[in-house]
């Protein structure tokens, strides 16, 4: 169990500790990482994991547009979704939960999103170290093969015992 | 010239800190929408705080050139250098090269002091000239 997850304020009733032991599961994990701070504010939703890569959605909502004369998200918003679909496939690729800390990550955008289109991103983690992890991705509005953005970047484990 | 905020930076709750000379610095307040791992930032609303300094600056100056581009993004490089701590966070962007069709800018975000950034970003932003 990481060391810096009893500050946060657990509801007693929920069974929210079970999630973080045994087999990593990005769906079980998602219930609680997904609905709270900036996932939650987001409202990123789980769709689908493998052992090494993890797929969210970032729904379409109208506030968090880009430009005012077209209803397409934002960028902004797709890098949030493409940050914490990587730190998840990250834990997938670990097969447990530990936290890291985003280090470099680059997004490249291909092309608009959609009008009012929801934007989902798809990471892999191809490549972990001892202390680094590496990621790719595709953002898309429905078609992986005709992607919105590709993102790469670069992820380090930290060391629960030194977060305090 | 006032900064125009989009939907997005407005929803993130980005405001205007400075903008008497040269680019505007934008300061971004804690609160728990823009929490990460617990007691820190989110990268991505920390790349939200960045990637709209960036664009600030970029307008502030094409508007001093009386130019009203369509702006598009081609990409940003984000770079994590601290860990954002639970209080507000504010950022310029600095324009590296300004052409006719694209723009290089950085962009840098900080805490308590300029000198220290928490993050910095490489933005390649696009601009289409109304036909």
């Amino acid at each position: 169990m990481a060391q810096w997850l009893p500050k946060v304020r657990w509801a007693a009733t929920t069974p929210v500790m079970d999630m973080f032991q045994g087999a990593f599961d990005a769906e079980v994990l998602s219930r609680w990482v997904l609905t709270r701070a900036h996932p939650g504010w987001l409202g990123l939703r789980y769709r689908d994991h493998g052992t090494d890569w993890v797929e969210l959605e970032l729904p379409w909502r109208a506030d968090l547009v880009g430009d005012e004369r077209r209803p397409v998200l934002a960028s902004g918003p797709i890098v949030s979704l493409m940050d914490m679909a990587a730190g998840m496939s990250i834990w997938a690729a670990n097969g447990e939960f530990r936290p890291v800390a985003t280090l470099d990550l680059r997004v490249d955008y291909i092309r608009p999103a959609r009008e009012r289109a929801s934007v989902c991103g798809r990471v892999t983690c191809y490549r972990r170290t001892r202390s680094a992890a590496f990621v790719r991705g595709t953002a898309h509005d429905g078609d992986l093969a005709d992607p919105v953005a590709e993102v790469s970047g670069v992820f380090m484990t930290l060391d629960p015992a030194r977060m305090r | 010239m006032s900064v125009r905020l989009t939907a997005y930076a407005q929803a993130l709750g980005v405001s205007v800190a400075e903008e008497d000379a040269g680019p505007p610095t934008l300061v971004l307040e804690f609160r728990h929408d823009l929490e990460g791992r617990p007691g820190a930032w989110h990268g991505g609303a920390i790349a939200g705080l960045l990637e709209t300094a960036g664009y600030a600056a970029l307008t502030s100056e094409l508007s001093a050139q009386g130019r009203d581009p369509l702006l598009k993004p081609i990409n940003i490089t984000v770079q994590y250098l601290s860990t954002g701590r639970t209080q507000a966070s504010y950022a310029r962007g600095r324009i590296v090269r300004l052409g006719r069709r694209n723009a290089n800018l950085v962009v840098e975000a900080w805490q308590d002091d300029p000198a220290k950034p928490i993050a910095s970003a490489t933005m390649n932003i696009l601009m289409a000239e109304p036909a």
